[in-house]
């Protein structure tokens, strides 16, 4: 008796601690899914707490009280030699309990399978969708605007409460683009173009990042997505149709649009001019590396570090460091450190003044 | 072990340990082989795992890098499902099928030690990669394009990945066959298929998985192959290929792969807890049926691990449907577990401990495996950490676990031993607190947007210190599985004195002594019903107990023979000989598979060829003296002077 007492003790501890661990710690992080700002991210948190969520909790108590009570009620004592009664089935009760999780998996199925056509139901052309093009590469985002010849990378601008269309394609391998408090994830696939449809409802700056694995720099391929009012996006649509005016000659930035544009090779993979042919198709690349216009205004560089002047002196002057593998520090960094043609310190102070004159 | 090497060599065996290793086709030793090899990378692979939890304990570690993540990552999960969970289970199947059904050895014995050594010359073919500083980095999934294509990896990491990887399954396949065929010959007169026990059941299910599954991994292999070796393009979006079919050909064999790893640790569970529960399992042709049910589904369920691929609504709708019928005889396993147990008399021995954590362990997984089954969710849970959760709870929680309750059950079979149970107690508890400690919190991090195989992850993201708990997690997981091997050690020091039937056990195995004389039966068992031996001893209403029978009662306390100067062998008994010729063809298999892979690199390229050629070359001749050996020796070999 007092070893079943132990027992139980012991069990409803384990699982005290195990069920309370669960309550209250989700949320409230930049990347949580339980705090939706878009209707698509809204909908399938919804879902995942009804019927989902509760239906669980029915399954573990159910599943969990009746192993604990096997192990309360029938445990062998010790000297115990008696033979339990050699009990082969019961039909009835077998039926019933492979009815059980039929039900429960006819519960979730059924607002699942709804959900699932809502999600992929095209706006149609009276809904206002904003149209914009994903692409990823590795390791960053390119985001393309057909319908204002605009081209960016790295931060997404939307607009509050107007659905958009994203059309989503990589230019090498397989990615997956997930801003998880906006929506989930689709997967960018060479070759194919896969739409997603969704509706911000706050604005705001929200985190996003890849999802499948691509390469050795997987972790470090975020994006963030600007949700504006509609006169915030056409006033930032207007700034894009051209590009950032050019630094006053004899100061320093006007040292590094000419080290950008020439020795130091930026302009080879690296644009400033925001506008682009929209008749270009999706599969075309436009130039190897990001779109660097209008540059002060991102919210991250190398696609994970904050947009800072420090950062972006690291980045430039120790790319190999900051991010390996990436195609700058293969094909730029190490190249010009092996011809010893590495940017001086006052060069890449001249570049860094020149990208953070670009607003 | 004196008495067993004596009766081996009066046997006829008189050989060297080791040649007697290296050649043998017993399958009790072919499983003891299996086992260690898997139990050591187990721990290598888990090692890799502390690795991996290492860098990921804080944001912004610096333990590894990038590329070094991904190798150790890649590897990690290569090796604990194939190189790890299929053999343990293999080995289970070589200690437990023969002896369960009443048989001899399997059907095949000298192609189970080829399947023996193919896996471990394939194996470690991949940990080599390690040496030559390119270990595979694609996911232990290796998606199309990025591991298809020598632009996104170069090296020969790839090739380890893609030419080890046919090697084990030429391994499994063949292993599959055996198992197959020795299931359906060689049960012991009045085994008919509803009487066999519950795991012989599930390891038959599992062979035909193999089987059918298996292929569908060696044309993408192949295909991968041609893409990186003779630029074929079949996953080159460039030029026409897709990728996505690598990822259709991948799980059409990767979910089944699943139920390959999970339905022997059911069938064991389904051995374990009635014998600790001295009672029948409850509803067992449910249990065998659910087991079906669960084999058939799992080829029409694919296109779920697909839901983000961009595949349309239509065939997610249907694959989420397809998904959660599993969860059907999913829950019907469960319950009759559960039943089982219910009324019973339980002895929570070590092995009845794993096996009931097993069952609410699967129970959490099922769970959480509905929820992405359910494609919305999915949106979100795909790639995050929430499925790394899930996956460890199946993988780790049902089939590890319940392949140390194997480990605890049938120990005496494999070493005469019992092992001990106060440290098996300390082992379960550990394992138990770890594993949830480690797995449960990954579901907090993954419903707060981290993406697995991120080698790091910025502090900003607030993934910090739930991440901190599940690296002490994985360590008290990983520490204590070193109780296991002191428990093996401090029990084989002591004497060989586990009785035939320590557990009071149903089945067959338990009839004749621990462990087993070479040829197992000295007379083959007749059946009676399921739970063969407890009829015999106790009856079961139908059946009186076979004391008054002496045909019965003679089978079940099988002679001893330990009458000096009598031949070990009784009468009639034929043992397959010992063979090299399974570890030449499995050497020369590797060799082709190494040749390749050298073909590949640019320092030893112009040596891949002639390898590959001798590789062929040690096949070829290897097969003929395989075909012209004698399979079983000349009586005369038997007496013993």
């Amino acid at each position: 008796m007092k070893s079943r007492r132990r027992w139980v003790a012991i069990l409803s501890l384990v699982g005290l601690t195990w069920l309370s661990s669960g309550c209250g710690v989700i949320g409230g992080k930049i990347a949580s899914t339980s705090d939706a700002a878009g209707d698509q991210a809204r909908h399938i948190w919804d879902l995942f707490l009804v019927p989902v969520w509760w239906l669980s909790v029915a399954v573990f108590i159910l599943v969990t009280g009746w192993l604990l009570l096997n192990i309360v009620l029938f445990r062998r004592k010790p000297g115990d030699t008696r033979i339990p009664p050699q009990v082969h089935g019961h039909p009835r009760l077998e039926i019933v309990w492979t009815l059980i999780p039929a039900i429960i998996l006819a519960l979730i199925a059924i607002p699942s399978t709804r959900l699932i056509f809502q999600l992929n139901r095209d706006p149609g052309p009276d809904s206002n969708a904003l149209q914009v093009q994903v692409i990823g590469h590795q390791w960053w985002w390119e985001f393309r605007y057909p319908e204002f010849g605009i081209v960016t990378a790295g931060d997404l601008h939307l607009v509050v409460d107007r659905p958009v269309v994203l059309t989503i394609t990589s230019h090498d391998v397989i990615h997956s683009f997930w801003p998880p408090r906006l929506a989930g994830k689709v997967d960018a696939v060479p070759g194919r173009h896969n739409t997603m449809v969704f509706t911000p409802e706050e604005t705001g700056v929200f985190y996003g990042q890849c999802a499948e694995l691509c390469g050795a720099q997987h972790a470090h391929m975020q994006f963030r997505v600007v949700v504006q009012t509609q006169q915030e996006f056409d006033a930032w649509v207007q700034k894009h149709r051209q590009p950032a005016p050019d630094p006053t000659p004899g100061t320093l930035a006007a040292t590094g649009k000419e080290l950008f544009a020439g020795t130091a090779g930026c302009a080879g993979c690296h644009s400033v001019n925001p506008t682009y042919d929209p008749s270009t198709p999706i599969n075309k690349t436009l130039m190897v590396g990001p779109n660097l216009a209008y540059f002060a205004e991102r919210h991250t560089l190398a696609a994970f570090l904050p947009n800072t002047a420090e950062n972006l002196h690291q980045w430039i002057a120790n790319t190999e460091q900051v991010k390996p593998y990436s195609i700058m520090a293969e094909k730029w960094w190490k190249i010009r450190a092996q011809q010893n043609q590495l940017l001086t310190e006052e060069q890449v102070n001249a570049i860094v003044e020149y990208l953070w004159s670009l607003k | 072990m004196a008495e067993a090497a004596i009766r081996l060599e009066q046997a006829g065996y008189r050989r060297s340990a080791l040649v007697e290793w290296l050649t043998t086709v017993d399958h009790k030793k072919i499983g003891i082989l299996y086992y260690w090899t898997a139990i050591v990378y187990l721990l290598l692979a888990g090692f890799l795992a502390l690795l991996m939890r290492i860098q990921l304990a804080q944001p912004n570690m610096h333990f590894l890098g990038p590329k070094t993540y991904n190798e150790v990552m890649t590897m990690h999960g290569t090796m604990m499902i194939f190189a790890v969970a299929m053999p343990l289970n293999a080995a289970f199947f070589n200690i437990a099928v023969p002896l369960m059904i009443g048989a001899r050895d399997v059907a095949f014995p000298r192609l189970n030690a080829f399947s023996y050594w193919s896996f471990l010359f394939g194996s470690l073919l991949m940990w080599s990669s390690f040496l030559f500083g390119h270990a595979p980095d694609a996911g232990w999934f290796g998606y199309a394009n990025l591991s298809s294509s020598r632009l996104y990896s170069a090296g020969p990491g790839l090739d380890f990945w893609d030419l080890g990887l046919q090697v084990l399954g030429i391994s499994s396949i063949a292993g599959a066959l055996n198992f197959f065929v020795t299931i359906v010959n060689m049960r012991a007169p009045g085994m008919s298929l509803m009487r066999m026990p519950v795991f012989v059941w599930m390891v038959l299910i599992t062979a035909i998985l193999i089987l059918l599954a298996f292929p569908s991994l060696t044309v993408g292999l192949f295909m991968i192959m041609f893409d990186r070796y003779f630029n074929t393009n079949f996953f080159n979006p460039l030029h026409g290929g897709d990728p996505v079919i690598w990822q259709h050909l991948f799980w059409i064999f990767g979910h089944p792969e699943v139920y390959i790893l999970v339905l022997p640790p059911m069938g064991i569970i389904s051995e374990v807890l009635p014998t600790f529960s001295r009672k029948p399992l409850f509803g067992a042709p449910f249990v065998i049926f659910a087991g079906i049910a669960i084999a058939f589904l799992s080829f029409f369920v694919w296109a779920h691990h697909m839901f983000t691929v961009g595949l349309g609504p239509v065939p997610n709708a249907l694959f989420a449907a397809s998904t959660m019928l599993i969860g059907i005889p999913t829950g019907v396993k469960v319950f009759n577990w559960l039943a089982t147990m219910w009324g019973g008399s339980l002895d929570f021995k070590t092995a009845m401990k794993f096996a009931s954590a097993a069952v609410w362990m699967l129970m959490i997984g099922g769970i959480t495996g509905v929820m992405h089954a359910t494609v919305p969710l999915d949106y979100q849970q795909q790639d995050s950490y929430f499925i790394v959760a899930h996956f460890h709870y199946v993988i780790f929680g049902v089939i590890v676990m319940g392949l140390l309750a194997g480990t605890y059950y049938w120990f005496p079979k494999m070493y005469g031993r019992l092992l001990d149970e106060r440290l098996g107690s300390w082992h379960f508890w550990l394992t138990f607190i770890g594993t949830n400690l480690t797995f449960f919190p990954m579901h907090f991090v993954g419903l707060d947007g981290m993406p697995r195989r991120y080698f790091t992850y910025a502090a900003e993201t607030g993934w910090g210190s739930w991440n901190l708990v599940i690296t002490i997690g994985a360590f008290i997981l990983g520490l204590s599985q070193t109780l296991l091997l002191v428990n093996v050690v401090k029990t084989l020091r002591q004497p060989a004195a586990a009785s035939a039937d320590p557990w009071d056990g149903r089945t067959l195995e338990w009839t004749i002594p621990s462990p087993p004389p070479a040829y197992n039966f000295a007379v083959i068992p007749t059946v009676r019903g399921r739970d063969a031996y407890w009829i015999e001893k106790y009856g079961d209403g139908h059946h009186t107990p076979a004391a008054t029978d002496t045909m019965q009662r003679r089978e079940v306390h099988q002679p001893r023979h330990d009458n000096p100067g009598h031949s070990l062998l009784p009468p009639g008994v034929h043992l397959p000989k010992p063979s090299w010729w399974p570890l030449i063809v499995s050497a020369g298999l590797t060799a082709m598979a190494a040749g390749m892979i050298m073909h590949g690199t640019e320092t030893l390229g112009p040596l891949g060829f002639p390898i590959v050629g001798l590789g062929v070359f040690v096949v070829f001749f290897g097969l003929l003296g395989w075909h012209f050996e004698p399979a079983i020796e000349h009586e005369e070999a038997h007496v013993s002077q």
